[in-house]
């Protein structure tokens, strides 16, 4: 329960209100990490917030290396966080929740479909896809963003391009010199090639693209059983005690915050959910 | 090389046709290429015509004064450009400008409008293909004006 103390190490800015920041124990000790989870990341006298992780570094060592989180600046502890320089504390609880089935869906056509910040969380899922690129069939990564300025860890797409996924960006709006693709990721799923009758589609992103996104999956024959989404809710202890991240009958913190849309499908159609 | 029918009967858009009617389409289409920036349509102009891109990307713009074109959706391999020739007034109502050199089946919409008023069984099932087209591209049109990701999670 209580926040251990990690030194920033590193920082990057990623967008105008985004920064990636590598977090190192205090103790030496990493975290045992699996990719989708998140941790309870606290700026002392600021507040304390979830936040996906991104990955960590030497995690085939068992994640002695750096923890990485991509935080938006949204409010007082994001903001915070995002200002903490290097070598400043910030306090780690967890790691906590559900993470991506990566080890399950072995075999598979992947198709990781983001947007915007919900990149981050998928993030992980997609370093550890690609260093066990063989287990898997296609990977494709469809990713949507505001505009080009907002897009995350573009450096990277090129990399992981490279490293044998098939990356297919959006934005909402742009200007003319944007040389890039101009519409909503729900497109790009009808674009996409892919072989449905065994596809698995890993989704994070706000809650309205998810949901038109596995509208569009369904229609290409993906089903409610082999789409993942990583939902997000206030969460506040991390531990499924406080209630606050009840999404029908479970509690995001400690059920999710992966879940199977078949899971979370009815409680969905529930607007007071 | 694909000949001109087999283009049209792969097409999503015509998918599912009888052969009598992708031969009635194939007699109002030809190839057709555009170089980069070049214009498929201009805003106003009499929309006569429609596109199935090949290959190359199209930009869907709208000319703001004073902020230059708006590029509101970009199309690619078999995306149809235009459904204005479809309904009166038939004038085009945005630009569509190619982005990179473009290589289209152009279809002729006064031809096809022809056969359609004759074969009414034709002119339903491309208005049949024509609404699910506009209906996704609403839908996305609405995720766009939602501006879905200005606010929300932290990371």
């Amino acid at each position: 329960m209580l926040p251990q103390p990690f030194t920033v190490t590193a920082k990057r800015r990623d967008t105008s209100d985004t920064w990636t920041l590598e977090l190192q124990s205090r103790a030496g000790a990493g975290l045992e990490c699996a990719p989708g989870q998140f941790t309870m990341l606290s700026a002392f006298g600021a507040g304390e917030v979830p936040i996906s992780i991104s990955g960590w570094g030497g995690w085939e060592r068992g994640g002695d290396g750096p923890l990485v989180h991509t935080v938006r600046a949204v409010g007082l502890a994001t903001q915070a966080i995002c200002d903490a320089p290097v070598g400043a504390v910030l306090g780690v609880r967890g790691p906590f929740g559900r993470p991506w089935p990566v080890g399950e869906i072995e075999g598979a056509d992947v198709l990781v479909v983001a947007g915007g910040i919900g990149l981050a969380p998928l993030r992980s899922a997609l370093l550890t896809l690609l260093a066990r690129r063989e287990r898997y069939g296609r990977l494709l990564l469809l990713y949507g963003g505001r505009s080009p300025e907002q897009l995350l860890y573009t450096a990277e797409l090129e990399q992981w391009r490279a490293r044998g996924l098939d990356v297919a960006v959006t934005v909402d709006s742009a200007g003319p010199e944007w040389l890039g693709r101009v519409g909503v990721v729900p497109r790009l799923v009808h674009r996409a090639r892919f072989d449905p009758a065994g596809a698995v589609a890993l989704l994070c992103g706000p809650e309205v693209m998810m949901r038109f996104t596995f509208s569009a999956l369904a229609q290409a024959g993906v089903g409610s059983d082999r789409v993942y989404a990583s939902m997000e809710r206030n969460m506040q202890c991390g531990i499924g005690h406080c209630g606050h991240c009840q999404l029908g009958p479970t509690l995001v913190c400690r059920d999710g915050p992966v879940y199977r849309w078949s899971e979370i499908e009815p409680w969905l159609a529930i607007r007071e959910l | 090389m694909q000949t001109l029918d087999e283009l049209i009967a792969g097409a999503p858009i015509f998918a599912g046709l009888a052969p009598e009617h992708l031969a009635l389409i194939a007699g109002c289409a030809s190839n057709e290429r555009f170089a980069a920036g070049e214009y498929l349509f201009r805003e106003g102009a009499a929309a006569e015509r429609f596109f199935l891109i090949r290959h190359g990307a199209v930009s869907l713009e709208v000319d703001a004064p004073g902020r230059g074109a708006l590029v509101i959706e970009t199309l690619h391999e078999g995306d149809v450009a235009g459904w204005s020739w479809l309904f009166e007034p038939y004038r085009w109502e945005l630009d569509a400008r190619a982005r990179e050199p473009v290589a289209v089946v152009g279809f002729d919409g006064l031809c096809l409008r022809g056969k359609c008023e004759i074969d009414h069984e034709l002119g339903y099932q491309l208005m049949r293909r024509f609404a699910a087209s506009l209906t996704e591209r609403l839908q996305a049109t609405r995720m766009q004006l939602l501006d879905v990701y200005g606010r929300g999670r932290a990371g």
